[in-house]
């Protein structure tokens, strides 16, 4: 099942913030708890506002948070 | 499973009861003939009672799942509908299109091979049916798979 090349360390930055729940992550920037678990698992890309949100959620610079796989990235992923 | 995922269930079921009710009581009231006006007249009242019977049927089932969910599960209706579904519910409306132009395409290839008129607004009837069904069908997928 495809995955998306954009990569994240959610779960990390989750930990770090006093293990944050992922429904408390969704509500704060704004989308659903299903979201979040899609975007951790690296099912879903998001948007780059949502991104963003989520960085800012950590205090932390969008780079270390989301990253790019180049060897992903030059896999063919299915598309509906 | 998921809120989403179990809505697309009953909007599945829900398609294909409503359609199956309204095709019994139209099968009933067809007329004779291969391609007379009252042919036309026919397909023409059909499709268009159709268009207030789904919308009522729509909201009935709505409502009679969401009370069942809630009661059966507890749980609340998504109070957000975030960029994630919109996409999906935009992938969906794209595959019943396509389902629905096939569909389409095949009643008018059913015309040019001498099928009666009969035949090709069955095909569009059931093109309408299968587009409904494919879009559920690709939501759930979707949301089953995380996107």
């Amino acid at each position: 099942m495809g995955r998306t090349a954009v990569r994240n360390s959610i779960r990390t930055w989750r930990f770090h913030a006093d293990e944050m729940t992922q429904q408390d992550l969704a509500e704060r920037v704004g989308v659903t708890r299903q979201t979040i678990v899609a975007i951790e698992k690296a099912r879903y890309a998001p948007s780059l506002e949502l991104a963003f949100r989520i960085a800012r959620t950590f205090e932390a610079p969008l780079e270390e948070v989301f990253s790019f796989d180049e060897d992903a990235a030059d896999e063919p992923r299915s598309q509906e | 499973m998921s809120y989403h995922e179990k809505q697309s269930i009953a909007a599945i079921v829900s398609n294909l009861v409503i359609w199956t009710i309204y095709a019994w009581i139209m099968v009933g009231r067809f007329p004779d003939g291969g391609a007379s006006p009252e042919i036309f007249r026919f397909w023409g009242r059909a499709f268009l009672i159709l268009i207030p019977v789904m919308i009522v049927a729509r909201i009935i089932t709505t409502i009679i799942f969401v009370a069942s969910n809630t009661i059966a599960t507890g749980e609340e209706v998504p109070s957000i509908s975030d960029e994630r579904d919109k996409l999906i519910e935009l992938r969906g409306l794209r595959m019943s299109y396509y389902g629905f132009i096939a569909g389409f395409m095949g009643a008018m290839a059913a015309l040019a091979f001498g099928a009666t008129p009969n035949v090709m607004f069955l095909i569009i009837a059931g093109a309408m049916v299968g587009s409904d069904i494919l879009e559920e069908i690709t939501k759930f997928r979707l949301y089953r798979r995380g996107f």
